[in-house]
């Protein structure tokens, strides 16, 4: 349980066995932000490869074949979401998470559409980064408040009637969830929070990516062909 | 011939007072007194000229032909132009209302003269001739035609009207020659003209679109630079002088991480910038009270807002009360961020308001702590809404503030 079908579901990964720090590619068109990010991130993650655009990137990624690619969202050649769609294409085993500065609905909204497993911002801290990516590359989804609050304000619209109730729709339980990373809880808090086990917490979460990535949703749609994502 | 062409003259060059008066047009009797200017002499002298050359037919042509060049003759002389006009333009009002007043009624006077009567055929004809007329000339004022030119909708109606325009001239010439019974002897001068015409329009054509064109690719560049002007000024004001700042503070890392904070911010906002104001609705407000509250205070406020309303009276108790508890989590909670998280539902508004920071012993506050109490609780109370605090030592603290929404008219 508590993995995405759409972006590859192997259980049984050969990547992340035992604790050996997951392999990352970090891809970021600022040298300056990924030396950053290697420096903060330290020995909790084994940076295997960079790179500063999207053709670079995709042949990277292909060449070291890492657990994780830490993904910019806005990239020259195309974006981030180009990125997503080249290398899944062939890779699908290859998780990605989405890093941006940016806070605009459709960036967040397209990136997580095109594949990626979670979106966290720039200003993450180091420690809270390399928590992600090791939760990412398990297989988790990972949001932020921020990524939450969306999901929620495109799935509470109800002027129109779903198409497919099963994925356009939140249950209960997993609205609950969303609000509380909203509220800025983490994953353990909300699982004490709601008096449900922190595996519950990552099942919801990782069935809200599901539907993210699957719904036809108006409101998912228009954001992500608003930049022609899709 | 000679005749009939005389009585279609006077009521056009009656109509270019009154339409260029209406719509206040830059240039004065259009035709004539750009051409009295580029003479050198009164608009008046040139005005009567062209009345007297319309009794034989000639200063229609002539007027109909300098109609076309001069709009572009003013474009390529730019400003200095207009602002010769501007003073010119009271006194030219007025003796052209003269003018037009006069015309008109002599060109009725001759009207009744020659049909000698409303219900003659004739007179609709040439009402309509006229009337065309004036639609096409209105069409090609200075002020109307730039929007022609511009904007593909006013471009479509323009090129409607135009039509319209076209086809009341020629119905009106046509009727009026038919009753006249000399349709036969117009036919070959009709001919002549009209091939006159497209050969004119032929040559004519490209050198317009050019210009159009010319016109168009200046705006848009006219356009880019003004926006690349604003932008250099904001990243000066903002970001450069922010720069400067945090290199003179580099020895305070708090009050650099303050100020990158507030630039961040500022930019971020001038970038995506929302439509929604900051008065009126609560994601917004909700969003401003937190960065005014992390700007006194320089703990990062991080806010989560879904969806959106109206701020009420309520709703604005509420923002007061959520900027309180941002307050006393920025004060004394010793965390590095507070995470805000505002969400609008159906029948009542919630925020959230939290902190992982120390925490504290509800019961232990002492009464006189106005803050929690009367900032909180007591004014979610007075509004008609909730408040809760979770709190315990070591546990952080999150303020929970409900207000039921009023329903919407």
């Amino acid at each position: 349980m508590g993995r995405v079908p759409v972006v590859g579901d192997d259980s049984n990964t050969t990547f992340n066995d035992g604790d050996a720090p997951p392999r990352v590619v970090i891809v970021d068109d600022h040298r300056l932000f990924r030396s950053g990010v290697r420096g903060e991130l330290g020995d909790a993650v084994d940076v295997v490869g960079e790179a500063g655009d999207v053709d670079s990137a995709v042949q990277v990624i292909e060449r070291v074949q890492p657990d994780l690619v830490l993904l910019d969202v806005h990239l020259p050649g195309g974006g981030g979401v180009e990125v997503l769609r080249r290398v899944l294409a062939r890779h699908p085993q290859i998780r990605f998470l989405a890093l941006s500065v940016s806070d605009a609905a459709e960036d967040v909204i397209g990136v997580v559409r095109g594949g990626a497993r979670g979106y966290v911002t720039k200003t993450i801290s180091g420690r809270e980064l390399a928590d992600a990516i090791v939760r990412v590359a398990d297989g988790d989804a990972v949001f932020s408040p921020r990524l939450a609050g969306f999901v929620l304000d495109a799935f509470s619209a109800t002027d129109a009637p779903p198409v497919d109730p099963e994925l356009d729709r939140l249950t209960q339980r997993e609205r609950e969830v969303l609000r509380h990373i909203a509220r800025g809880y983490a994953y353990k808090e909300v699982a004490k929070e709601l008096f449900i086990s922190v595996k519950t917490v990552e099942t919801h979460v990782s069935s809200v990516l599901r539907k993210l990535q699957l719904s036809n949703r108006h409101e998912l749609s228009r954001w992500a062909t608003a930049r022609r994502l899709v | 011939m000679d005749k009939t062409s005389g009585d279609r003259v006077t009521p056009v060059a009656d109509g270019t007072p009154e339409l260029t008066r209406a719509v206040d047009g830059r240039l004065l009797g259009g035709v004539a007194a750009g051409l009295a200017r580029h003479l050198g002499v009164d608009p008046v002298v040139v005005r009567l000229a062209f009345m007297a050359l319309s009794v034989g037919g000639i200063g229609i042509a002539v007027y109909v032909a300098l109609f076309f060049f001069v709009p572009a003759e003013e474009t390529e002389r730019g400003d200095g132009a207009e602002e010769r006009t501007a003073d010119g333009r009271r006194k030219g009002r007025d003796i052209s209302q003269l003018v037009a007043y006069v015309g008109l009624a002599a060109g009725l006077g001759f009207l009744f003269l020659l049909f000698g009567g409303v219900f003659d055929p004739l007179l609709w004809f040439v009402v309509f001739g006229t009337l065309g007329a004036v639609i096409l000339w209105q069409q090609a004022n200075p002020g109307q035609r730039d929007e022609w030119m511009t904007s593909t909708v006013g471009r479509g109606k323009g090129l409607m009207r135009a039509g319209a325009g076209i086809l009341l001239v020629v119905v009106g010439v046509i009727g009026f020659l038919v009753f006249q019974e000399q349709l036969q002897n117009a036919r070959a001068g009709l001919t002549f003209a009209f091939t006159l015409l497209a050969g004119v329009a032929l040559i004519v054509a490209p050198w317009i679109v050019g210009l159009v064109r010319e016109r168009d690719a200046e705006r848009r560049e006219r356009i880019r630079n003004a926006e690349r002007a604003e932008l250099a000024a904001h990243i000066h004001d903002s970001v450069l002088h922010t720069l400067t700042l945090i290199q003179r503070r580099a020895e305070d890392p708090r009050e650099v991480q303050r100020l990158a904070r507030v630039q961040e911010r500022a930019l971020r906002s001038w970038l995506y910038q929302r439509p929604a104001d900051a008065e009126t609705t609560v994601s917004p407000a909700l969003e401003r009270v937190a960065a005014e509250v992390e700007e006194e205070h320089g703990i990062p406020i991080e806010v989560v807002c879904v969806g959106d309303c109206p701020v009420d009276d309520g709703l604005h108790a509420m923002l007061r009360s959520a900027r309180e508890a941002m307050v006393n989590a920025s004060k004394y909670a010793g965390t590095d961020t507070i995470s805000v998280f505002g969400e609008v539902e159906p029948e009542e508004v919630l925020v959230f308001v939290r902190d992982r920071g120390a925490g504290f012993d509800l019961d232990a506050i002492p009464e006189d702590r106005m803050g929690v109490r009367g900032s909180i609780l007591g004014r979610m109370d007075r509004h008609g809404g909730s408040a809760r605090i979770r709190t315990a030592p070591g546990e952080g603290t999150e303020v929970q503030l409900r207000m039921p929404r009023i329903p919407e008219m």
